[in-house]
């Protein structure tokens, strides 16, 4: 997709054909079983093709649709679409929704299990002015209890799924700020040079490619290891994937903003899209916070042995 | 990427186990720095030990009576030694790691027997006499000069950062041959250390050892037989040990740095702050975590980029990233290690029995990590220009 057809993109609400074409490709259902008319592939792949959706900054309610996949097969074929809001960690504040428009079903993460909530029974604000142009935002006020979908085992599974897919997201961001960034040292020339000639830039540059590739270990191992393909616990390795690749993606973004100089304030560029995707994702299945302090945990338990 | 271990690694796995189980512990402790004689010994002695249990050279080819092991064992191997805390490859570093395996790429028949087996015996101690006062980052700039006098060069210059000069019975040293040429001028050779005219300085580092020195040569005679390589192709030769960096060369201390953290966390337990333990800190545990989810992504980049070498063969250019990546990591390990100390970290030994797990020690040393063996400044410009196409710094030649 050409960068313009991505700002296009940040007027419309919900883009139906985008989500059926999806669909149709199997993105929805990669991690349902094949008897239920999926994909049947395993974390290793979902992350591959979840770093690439990252990296095109597609739109839309992603990783709900991937989580709840498996319970309810029908939102793989895209007929039924989910939005999702995780409360494993209540927290006083706005109730804030992803992906509204367009959806018809809530899913609820918290500590008892995994509950749906159809849309038709709430009240939502649409936010003027969301962060992300490409993530349209709703508030809510109050959740009724809705229908209970799986108990807190699974719960806790679709979580750290979702924790590792927007991890993958995040690589993608951190690849995507990188390559701009490049093409653009290269292209821009001042002092009669292309600024990527200055080592103030190479040396920005460099640094992002450690983060991208620290990244990409980081959730490439956590993938594996959720498959079985692992020898570490997984919790840590989720927690690591995260963490990482949230703090990869942002800087990845803040640096490709200040190597387009003056052009990385203006609208139609990428840097600022990209950025603003990943303070949504920061703020999706655990900041880098939390996540360090799960970590630190795991390591305060080994160290008690 | 399968991050298991296939059952023959297991087995590797646990015969080196048990093996370090007995013998790490029989080593007894490590001796003074300040105490070279004693250093010698007990460095040589390990290599010995090593050699005798057939783990000696652990990625020398099985002809040059190395161990010959895969990727993944070496990999291993770098971890159990950590994890047993067994002495590190100390003064056998240049010979093992270097001087050895140029050696096994680019030696005659005759250089492989003098060599080879005293070095993996440890009855061999090289040094390396590369950098030059006036070059550093820029090494191919060396200046020292080796001119031909019959079956001799005669060579005069100085050289920088020569570890253990003062003990080594061998030197790996780069000369230049040709004043025409920058990197086509250069010339490897094996230069023994009782030769007339070698007169070694110790140069006392920040942390008060002395294992660097300088080198000062004055009208010293090589024979030219102990040239490896032609005349002329020493930068080439030079390199050529990068056909043994698999990845791993990091392994051992990402390994250790894990573990120091988890020494952290007890450290903290034991530290009282405001009335309570400074691991009721949620800043700090949180700081160890995030430094725990870093060195954990160092390791799996290690982990993915020795896969993807066992799939295709090509080393990629990810020495320079997990370099850059590690050395910058561990300082940070240790700073905060010392801030947890607060004012114990005045002294450098242990204050009133409250045990400081040698993290100040340990700090002032990982201070040469970002300089040595190509400063960050040099990786972040090779990553950039060969990993990424910038522009070259501008150069000679």
């Amino acid at each position: 997709m050409p960068f313009e057809a991505v700002v296009e993109q940040a007027v419309k609400p919900f883009d139906g054909a985008l989500w059926r074409d999806l669909a149709e490709l199997g993105v929805l259902s990669l991690r349902t079983r094949e008897n239920d008319g999926g994909l049947g592939l395993g974390m290793a792949e979902a992350v591959l093709v979840f770093a690439e959706l990252g990296r095109r900054l597609l739109p839309g309610p992603l990783i709900w649709s991937a989580l709840i996949a498996g319970l309810l097969p029908e939102v793989g074929k895209g007929g039924l679409v989910v939005t999702g809001l995780d409360q494993t960690r209540p927290a006083s504040g706005p109730l804030m929704i992803e992906h509204w428009e367009g959806s018809n079903t809530l899913i609820v993460l918290d500590v008892e299990g995994v509950r749906r909530i159809e849309t038709d029974a709430l009240q939502a604000r649409a936010v003027e002015t969301p962060l992300d142009p490409l993530t349209p935002v709703h508030q809510i006020h109050a959740l009724p209890p809705g229908e209970r979908l799986a108990d807190s085992a699974t719960c806790q599974r679709l979580w750290s799924e979702g924790a590792l897919l927007t991890a993958a997201q995040q690589l993608g961001i951190a690849v995507a700020t990188l390559e701009y960034a490049t093409s653009y040292a290269l292209e821009r020339e001042q002092f009669d040079r292309p600024i990527g000639s200055f080592q103030a830039i190479k040396h920005m540059l460099a640094d992002m490619l450690v983060r991208k590739e620290q990244a990409m270990a980081a959730v490439y191992a956590a993938a594996a290891t959720m498959d079985g393909r692992g020898v570490d616990d997984p919790q840590r390795m989720i927690s690591t994937a995260k963490l990482i690749a949230g703090e990869a993606a942002h800087k990845n973004a803040r640096g490709c903003l200040q190597i387009y100089g003056g052009m990385g304030y203006v609208w139609e560029m990428p840097p600022h899209f990209y950025l603003k995707r990943a303070f949504v994702l920061e703020n999706g299945f655990g900041t880098m916070d939390e996540h360090a302090d799960r970590i630190a945990d795991r390591l305060g338990a080994s160290a008690t042995r | 990427m399968d991050l298991r271990y296939s059952e023959a690694d297991q087995v590797f796995r646990h015969a080196l186990r048990t093996w370090l189980a007995e013998a790490v512990p029989a080593r007894g402790k490590s001796p003074s720095i300040h105490d070279w004689e004693a250093r010698r010994a007990y460095d040589t002695g390990w290599q010995r030990k090593l050699f005798d249990a057939g783990y000696a050279g652990i990625n020398w080819p099985k002809e040059f009576g190395g161990r010959g092991a895969s990727l993944m064992e070496e990999l291993i191997y770098y971890e159990e030694m950590s994890r047993a805390n067994a002495p590190g490859v100390g003064m056998n570093f240049v010979g093992v790691r270097h001087g050895g395996p140029t050696l096994i790429a680019e030696g005659t028949d005759q250089q492989k027997a003098d060599h080879l087996p005293r070095i993996l015996r440890g009855e061999e101690v090289w040094c390396q006499g590369f950098s030059e006062p006036n070059a550093g980052s820029d090494l191919a700039a060396l200046r020292t000069s080796a001119v031909r006098d019959g079956d001799h060069y005669v060579v005069n210059g100085q050289k920088i950062w020569t570890s253990f000069g003062h003990v080594a019975d061998f030197c790996e040293l780069l000369v230049r041959t040709d004043s025409n040429s920058k990197h086509g001028g250069i010339s490897w050779l094996v230069m023994p250390m009782d030769l007339d005219g070698i007169e070694i300085r110790p140069l006392p580092t920040l942390h008060g050892e002395s294992d660097f020195s300088e080198m000062f040569l004055e009208n010293v005679r090589i024979p030219i037989e102990n040239r490896v390589g032609e005349e002329n192709d020493g930068w080439r030769v030079t390199n050529v040990t990068l056909r043994f960096e698999r990845g791993t060369a990091w392994a051992a201390d990402i390994v250790h740095l894990q573990q120091t953290l988890v020494s952290l966390c007890e450290l903290a337990r034991a530290t009282t702050r405001d009335e309570e333990t400074a691991w009721n800190d949620r800043a700090l545990r949180r700081e160890i975590g995030h430094l725990s989810a870093e060195v954990e992504s160092v390791w799996a980049m290690v982990k993915l980029q020795v896969s993807e070498l066992a799939k295709t063969g090509v080393p990629g250019l990810g020495g320079s990233v997990i370099k850059l990546a590690y050395t910058e990591l561990n300082q940070r390990v240790f700073e905060l290690g010392t801030r947890l100390l607060g004012r114990a970290a005045l002294s450098r030994d242990d204050v009133d029995g409250m045990p400081s797990l040698g993290m100040v020690d340990r700090y002032l040393q990982t201070l040469s990590l970002t300089i040595a063996a190509g400063s960050s400044q040099i990786q972040r410009n090779i990553i950039s220009e060969r990993m990424l196409g910038m522009p070259k710094e501008p150069r000679a030649n």
